[in-house]
This record gives C-alpha cells, structure tokens and sequence, in this order.
C-alpha cells in the first residue's frame, strides 16, 4: 500500500508497542501533542499515559531515562526534536548508552532506540537542520540507522525495535511527507544490509537517508546521456555493509560517497576510506565524496539549498568521473 | 540490653513521611540486635576491603586510578539495609561501599580493580565500572551526576512494574551542580517516580571545598527547588542514615514518589589515590576522624551491650583477613584473554 514516511514510522511504533509491552515512548511533546513531526499521533489514546510520556524539556534526563529504562527492562524510543540537540544528551548517549554493555563486562545491554530527525529543506537554520551521524559513527557500542524510503521507515524502526543494542534512529525530515511502497509483510533487506536502488555499469554512488533519492535522480539524469550510475543505499551506517557496497565499486570501478553530513570527518569520509582498503586494486578513478559544505546550515532557501549536495551535483561529479 | 522496639517496619511504613523531616530519628523503624551486628560488620568489611585496597595500590596491583570510601561507609550500609533484592541501586566511581553493602563478593571485585578475567566486569571495567545485576547493581558511573538520569529510567521501569520496587541513586556533593542533577529531580517529581536520591556530601568536590562552588552547604535545600520530600541526616550515624532512608523507601514502595536524602558526612581520604588531601585544614580532618562511622557505632552497640571491644576488634580483623585472602586471589586470577574477550562485548 501507498503510504507517507511520516505514517510508517507511526505504524511501526503502533505495531511494535501492541507485539511488546515492554515498548514505551517517551519524550517532549510526543503525548498529547503527538510529536513535533506528527509521529506519535494518536498513540497516547491508544496506549495510554504510562507508556506514552510527555517529558520536560531535558534531553540528558529523557535519554538518561531511557537508558535507565532499557537496562532494568523495558525496552524505550526516546525521541529528540531535532538531531541539533543531541549534544545535550551526548553524555547519556555516548558514555552510557554506548559503552554500558561492555564496560561492565557485558552483565546487561541498553535496549533502546533513540529517534531523532536531521537534516535541511525547512529553513531551520544552523541549530535545527544538521546531519550529525558522524558523532555517532564514531561510538563503538552504537548502532545507526537512516532509512531513505518509506518501507525502511517502517521496516528498521522494527527491527531496531527487536536489537538487544542501542540504536541511534535517524530520520529525515524533509521525508516525513515523501510517499511510498510499505508492504508491513516484506523488508527490503535484512537489519545491517545495504541494497542496491540501482543496478550500473560505469560507476556507485552510495548514499543513505534524502540522499538516496538525489541519487537516484542523478542518475536517472545521467542515463540519458548513456552513462550507467548505480545507487546502494546503506540503510544502516552501524553496522555498514562494505561487502555489498565493495562488490559494487569491484564491477563499477568508481565511487562517489553523497551525504549530507559536513564534508571534514564525515561518513562519507569515513566510507571512503573503507572503500579504498577493500577496492583499491578495481579502482579506475579516486574515489570522491560529495557532502554538506563545511559551514553552518544558512537560513536562506537559496543558500541552504546550495549548502547540500543536489542531484545535479551528483550527477556532475559523476560526469566528471567517467570524463563525459 | 535490647532496646525496645518502637514501631515494626510496618508501622513505620505507615508513618507520615513529614516524621523522617524531623532529623536523625532513631526510632523511626525497628533494628534488631542481628541487624545491628549486621550493620557494623558491613560497615567493617567495607574499611577492611578499601584499606586493602590501598595497600594492592601500593604494590602496584590497582590498575588506573582508584577512589575510596573510608569515612562514608554509614552512607552506603545504612541506606541499602531497607532494600529488597529486587530493588536498583546505583552508584559513582566512589563505589565499592554500595556493592559491598548489596553483598559482592570481595574477591570479584579486588580482581576488578586489578583487571583480571575473574573481576565482576571481567577486568573491562576496573574501580570506577563495578557492576553486579544479580544484586540489583545496576552500575557505578565515571561521570559526575551521570548515574542519576539512567536511575530515574530504572524508577519508570519500577513504577511501570508496579511491584512496588524502588531505584536508589548515591551520588556527591559534586554532582549537585551538573545539569543532570537538575533534570532527574525534576523528571523524578513531575513523574512521581519511586527513586531514592542518597546525596553523600562530604563537603568536598574533587580538591575543592563546597563553599567554593554552591551557595550554601546543607544540599537538602536543593530538593525544594523540585518541591520533592527532603530530608538530611548524619551521614556518619549509620541509624541515622537507616532511619531517614526506610520510611522514604517505604513511601517510594507506595507511590508517594521520590525522596531527597542528604547524608552530611567525610571522606578520610583524598579524592583518589594520587591525592594526599593537603588542601583540608587539619582541625577540620580531625574532628571528622573523631567521627568516624567505625567507632561512633562501635560505642553505640558497646552502650547497646551488643559488643565488647575484644568482639569488634575480632570483627575488623576477621574482615581484614578476607580483604587479604580474597586480594591474594584475586591477584593471581588471569588476565583477561586479549585475543578472545577484548572486542566480543561491544555489540551481542
């Protein structure tokens, strides 16, 4: 069935919290507001206060609290407003949440998923428009996920849902009201396997979350000029699934990393670099990144927009790649 | 001579919370003689495990820093003595009283703090990390007020289980000032979550006396801020400490919500083991080493007719000699297998 990004992840949420009673929600204005971004709608009336709860304004303490929470038994979706305010609670995130299994000689596990929505296109300025991934990439302990479409949406907020592992959800917010397949029955690959949106011949673009589909514009672009682009989607960044994306790049030759995280320390630097110690002998090209340039994210549509990677510049670093 | 017996647990269940207000209270709930005994050998055990401690520091045992707890051993026996074993308790990388006092082994966690495969965190963890889930120790955290967010989550677990379990976090003078204090108070009231919050203020954050950093040294005064339940006791009379911290259980058991509990008391010691503590004035070192939770019970079960002298000495060195048999074992336990254990726990 057709459906919004938006109301997959309430539907994963829905079905997750009615298959485990140990699912609780908790954040600010998840409850009766039902979400900054409509997520959690109507889940407060349907599972009531105790298991959907509106927090004060205190991301160390919502996130604390959930990592409390999932070490003693429950199983916790803590939501920040915006992936912006995560350095409030980066303590919880990254010296609790992350290290809590290991560092006590793996006695017990932190459970949780943490949502959060990144990204450009509302005009939110420098505080509220980021892609800060790479501050979770870094954390051993951490899983990340970032779906693109609308079937991930549903299907990796699901399986974060069943991990015994802290998972960092990040979402898109430009995607919330993108549309798409979601077929509750079928996920498109299992948890930790990045897919193939594309197949191609000349060179990979790999890219994750909004990024897919410039991708994927790019290189419907790129296709009627006869160059062949393909698109892996990583879907989860922790763990990251090299084998499917090196086995890309083995048959293409070319890779160009596309996301939207800053340029300097980035994913994309980061997958890059994995790309060349496993491709290197294949490689026909050197392997390039295209990601958000290295300023804070402009208010102006004009320059916010230019501040990102687009399709067109994918597609033109492409060009640039095959020399056509 | 017995005391007697003013009030069974029950009927100080029923108490009105406003009676813990009142101060010390020594006869807010019942302790039996066993009990009693009980308390002073946790406390002794306690001594004996962290003067040891020092002494396999010395000989270069302890790996990494190590932060002891002479001096604050009321805190840690006297407000977990009203737990149940279902209950959560966590703690700061001041923590080897709590485990002690919840029964971990001395062994497990002398091994700990020598990085040995048979520590309580199989050596990945060390003095600061000890934790122990079979006894409801959920873990001691490294960072100041780190702990208290994470015990307010184990409150919302225990209050969505509805058993009538309670989260007890201990934490410093120090973590008074940082966000996370704030949050958890204000988190735990607002959701009238069951969590105990044992503030050890023991005057000194770091190398830094308190009136250097808070506006006033009675912490209880935090708790109005939070319109929470507050009451501040003699750290060092571990009744005391008992007779503040079980109705305020009691009443968390009950829904009534959480409790601020300040334990006014001193640490022998420095910060951690590179510190000799110079910065304290010496009248001020001494007439807490007057007070010392050790003797000031040792005279109270003395008074009781509970224990002789000869019976409390035997009491120390009894513990002292665990302390050193289970540190000689523990440092002959194996290191962890570098090539088997050393990434395995990241991720299940």
């Amino acid at each position: 069935m057709e459906t919004t990004y938006r109301e997959a992840l309430r539907q994963a949420l829905d079905d997750a919290m009615t298959a485990d009673s140990a699912i609780t929600l908790l954040g600010e204005e998840v409850g009766r507001y039902g979400g900054a971004y409509g997520v959690t709608k109507g889940l407060l009336e349907k599972f009531g206060k105790e298991r959907v709860i509106d927090a004060p304004i205190s991301e160390a303490g919502i996130v604390g609290a959930a990592v409390g929470a999932a070490m003693t038994g429950l199983r916790p979706v803590a939501e920040l407003m915006y992936v912006d305010f995560i350095g409030l609670a980066m303590d919880q995130v990254a010296n609790q949440a992350a290290k809590i299994r290991y560092m006590f000689g793996g006695q017990i596990g932190v459970p949780m998923v943490l949502r959060a929505p990144c990204g450009t296109g509302r005009s939110g300025g420098a505080q509220h428009s980021q892609s800060l991934e790479a501050w979770i990439l870094h954390m051993p302990g951490l899983r990340l996920a970032m779906p693109g479409t609308v079937s991930d949406a549903y299907h990796l907020l699901r399986a974060a849902l069943r991990l015994p592992d802290p998972v960092v959800f990040i979402e898109h917010k430009a995607l919330y009201v993108r549309k798409g397949e979601l077929d509750t029955q079928r996920m498109d690959a299992p948890w930790g396997r990045a897919i193939m949106r594309r197949g191609g011949r000349d060179a990979t673009i790999v890219a994750y979350s909004r990024m897919v589909h410039r991708a994927l514009e790019a290189a419907e672009a790129l296709a009627a000029d006869g160059i062949s682009a393909e698109v892996i989607d990583l879907r989860t960044l922790n763990p990251l699934d090299m084998e499917t994306v090196s086995a890309s790049v083995a048959r293409t030759g070319r890779a160009l990393v596309a996301s939207e995280g800053h340029l300097t320390g980035g994913a994309a630097a980061e997958i890059a670099a994995q790309i060349q110690e496993a491709c290197f002998d294949w490689l026909e090209e050197p392997i390039l990144r295209l990601a958000a340039e290295d300023v804070p994210v402009p208010v102006s549509p004009a320059l916010e927009a230019a501040s990102v990677p687009t399709a067109e510049s994918i597609a033109r670093t492409v060009r640039r790649m095959v020399h056509r | 001579m017995k005391t007697a017996r003013r009030g069974a647990t029950g009927s100080a269940r029923r108490a009105p919370a406003a009676k813990a207000r009142g101060g010390i209270g020594h006869n807010a709930a019942a302790l039996s003689d066993a009990d009693r005994l009980g308390l002073f050998k946790s406390m002794a055990r306690i001594r004996e495990f962290e003067d040891q401690v020092h002494r396999s520091y010395l000989e270069g045992l302890v790996h990494g820093t190590t932060h002891l707890c002479q001096g604050q051993e009321a805190v840690s026996v006297g407000a977990a003595k009203p737990l149940r074993e279902d209950d959560f308790v966590s703690y700061t990388y001041r923590g080897h009283g709590h485990c002690l006092a919840r029964g971990m082994e001395m062994e497990n966690a002398f091994a700990e703090l020598f990085g040995r495969s048979t520590g309580v965190c199989q050596g990945l963890g060390g003095s600061m990390h000890l934790q122990d889930i079979e006894r409801g120790l959920i873990g001691s955290f490294g960072i100041v007020g780190a702990g208290m967010p994470v015990a307010v989550g184990a409150g919302l677990t225990a209050q969505l289980n509805g058993r009538g379990q309670v989260s007890m976090s201990f934490f410093g003078d120090g973590a008074c000032n940082i966000g996370a204090f704030h949050e958890s108070l204000n988190i735990a009231q607002v959701w009238k979550l069951p969590v105990l919050f044992v503030c050890e203020n023991n005057l000194y954050g770091e190398f830094t006396r308190i009136n250097h950093t808070t506006p006033f040294e009675d912490l209880v005064q935090r708790a109005a801020g939070y319109a929470m339940n507050a009451v501040a006791v003699d750290g060092n009379d571990v009744e005391a400490v008992y007779a503040a911290v079980e109705p305020a259980v009691a009443r968390a058991r009950e829904g009534g919500g959480p409790t601020f509990i300040e334990c006014k008391t001193y640490r022998h010691r420095g910060h951690s083991r590179t510190d000799p503590a110079k910065y304290r004035p010496q009248e001020e070192l001494d007439a807490w080493l007057k007070r010392d939770p050790l003797i000031l019970y040792r005279a109270r079960l003395k008074e009781l007719k509970l224990l002789t002298d000869r019976e409390a000495d035997q009491i120390s060195a009894d513990a002292r000699a665990a302390a050193q048999a289970a540190a000689q074992r523990a440092a002959a336990a194996p290191w962890p297998d570098k090539d088997q254990d050393f990434m395995a726990k990241v991720y299940v």
